[in-house]
């Protein structure tokens, strides 16, 4: 085991995938709570188009898409509250919106490329050292303002209303959030791809929430299901040649599968939480 | 009593809502250690009037004054307790426990960064003791009662010691003798706490025992005064339509 640490695309690959992980897995906790588990789906499918306008403009991917993730999310909430649509109609019009843009550009540039392939997939052993850094930045950033708005996040995603009622700016924390996940699933593009981002947000969050006794708990065992999610599928990778981004994903749904029939088997027994349907 | 005494002024307000008139020229005041319950037929405008006090709308017209702060401008937001209708109705698998709920309380009054310290904790304890919920803390807020929920969410309320509650319907879907227990409890916080508490409720019968104040609204305030002249009010009986069952006594 030690053997993989030695090689310095490994330390990279997992000093990114943790950070991805373990920041999708404790935003994804208020994003499943809210209801707006979809967004990181809808997002990334605009991420699609901003990698593509990138690369046909000849410019870095990466601050392309992420300007373009941003500019989306915003657009979901103005579009969600202006237009009076569900949250589910405002993700369906811009993440198709986006997927167009992209295949448009990418059939403008003559087709798809292996770098654009890597995004969609995701390649976190070939990640290099800028990206990594840059990932863990900005993935480090996205916890940072978690954990500093914390408190106000817990209150508007348990009780909106009453946080209204409390002077929470409601409002800028909706869209503070949908900033924190747009800059996520950019940041989590390159590790396990545009296609796939979107579980991390949303699979160990569900699973930590099946047997949460708390909001922190929850948020613990989320990050720690990710962290064993990202460890085993790196590790596969190394050891077995398994691809490292669908092997995260498979992880973690099996993780998901145990959390979910061991409560339904403590249900059975009468114990905690069996009164919930 | 003197306006100028009051802690809530409502000042002609009128609210419309896709055309459709929903309050028009609403005026009355609170004053400090009022027990008011706001009462009318379903679809009077009672929720509507409790979130434009509360900052959650902007009124067509009129205004509200609270603590001396015009509501626009309003800051004082740890003074104040608000349980909202349906408080018990939230998801049932949300994974808070009672005392992450009732710390969300703290949130009005603690500037950045907004962890909590020792004194905070305390006033957890304090509130969590007044509702009678210290067992309950840890308990996840899904698993519990009607009525254990809405001592949870009262306890959130009333955590950061406000001059002013509002509750929404508090004790729909819960069972008679919970209301009354819960009734007592808002009595005692009133008289011993001082704290001034504005209702909204369809319990008029059980209610009439603790209030010294009723207004009535059906889209205009029909009526506002205390409670005996609100028990010999015909006017009253007419407007609530037999909806009420109507039992005026003190203890």
């Amino acid at each position: 085991m030690v053997e993989l640490f030695s090689y310095a695309f490994m330390q990279r690959a997992f000093l990114a995938g943790l950070g991805v992980s373990v920041t999708c897995a404790i935003l994804g906790v208020f994003l499943v709570l809210r209801r707006d588990a979809m967004i990181g789906h809808g997002l990334a499918h605009v991420t699609f188009g901003g990698v593509a306008l990138g690369m046909v403009l000849n410019m870095a991917p990466m601050p392309v898409a992420l300007g373009v993730a941003i500019l989306s999310a915003l657009g979901i909430l103005k579009l969600k509250e202006r237009a009076e649509l569900y949250g589910d109609t405002a993700i369906g019009i811009i993440s198709s919106l986006g997927m167009a843009l992209g295949i448009f550009l990418v059939s403008l540039a003559g087709g798809f490329n292996l770098d654009l392939f890597g995004y969609l997939f995701g390649n976190v052993l070939a990640i290099d050292p800028g990206e990594v850094w840059v990932a863990f930045l900005l993935a480090l950033a996205v916890l940072a303002t978690v954990a500093f708005f914390y408190q106000e996040f817990l209150f508007l995603t348990f009780d909106s209303e009453s946080a209204r009622a409390s002077g929470v700016r409601v409002g800028r924390l909706d869209s503070l959030m949908a900033v924190l996940t747009a800059v996520t699933v950019v940041v989590g593009m390159k590790v396990v791809g545009i296609l796939l981002i979107s579980a991390l947000l949303v699979i160990p969050a569900a699973a930590a929430l099946q047997v949460a006794r708390n909001f922190k708990g929850a948020m613990a065992l989320s990050a720690g299901l990710a962290v064993v999610s990202a460890g085993v599928g790196l590790i596969s990778a190394f050891y077995l040649d398994w691809p490292p981004s669908g092997t995260i994903v498979l992880v973690s749904g099996v993780l998901f599968l145990i959390l979910f029939a061991s409560r339904q088997w403590v249900k059975r027994l009468g114990g905690p939480g069996s009164s919930q349907p | 009593m003197n306006p100028k005494d009051a802690l809530l002024s409502v000042e002609n307000i009128s609210f419309r809502y896709n055309g459709l008139q929903v309050i028009q020229d609403v005026s009355f005041a609170v004053f400090p250690g009022d027990f008011l319950a706001l009462i009318g037929p379903n679809g009077s405008g009672k929720t509507t009037l409790i979130r434009i006090i509360l900052g959650i709308l902007k009124p067509t017209r009129g205004r509200v004054v609270f603590m001396g702060e015009e509501m626009g401008h309003f800051s004082q937001w740890q003074r104040v307790g608000y349980v909202p209708q349906k408080a018990t109705h939230k998801d049932p698998h949300f994974p808070a426990s009672v005392r992450e709920v009732v710390a969300m309380g703290l949130l009005s009054r603690k500037r950045f960064p907004r962890f909590l310290n020792r004194r905070d904790e305390a006033s957890i304890d304090r509130a969590l003791e007044l509702v009678d919920m210290k067992d309950l803390q840890d308990r996840r807020i899904g698993e519990l009662s009607g009525g254990q929920q809405q001592r949870a969410f009262i306890a959130r309320a009333i955590v950061n010691r406000p001059n002013a509650l509002f509750l929404d319907e508090p004790t729909a879907g819960v069972d008679a003798e919970t209301q009354a227990r819960f009734y007592d409890m808002l009595a005692g916080l009133n008289q011993k706490e001082g704290l001034t508490i504005v209702l909204i409720t369809h319990d008029i019968g059980v209610i009439t025992k603790h209030v010294n104040k009723v207004a009535c609204l059906n889209q205009r305030l029909f009526f506002h005064g205390s409670h005996d002249e609100f028990c010999s009010s015909s006017i009253v009986q007419q407007l609530l339509q037999g909806e009420h069952h109507l039992v005026c006594h003190r203890h």
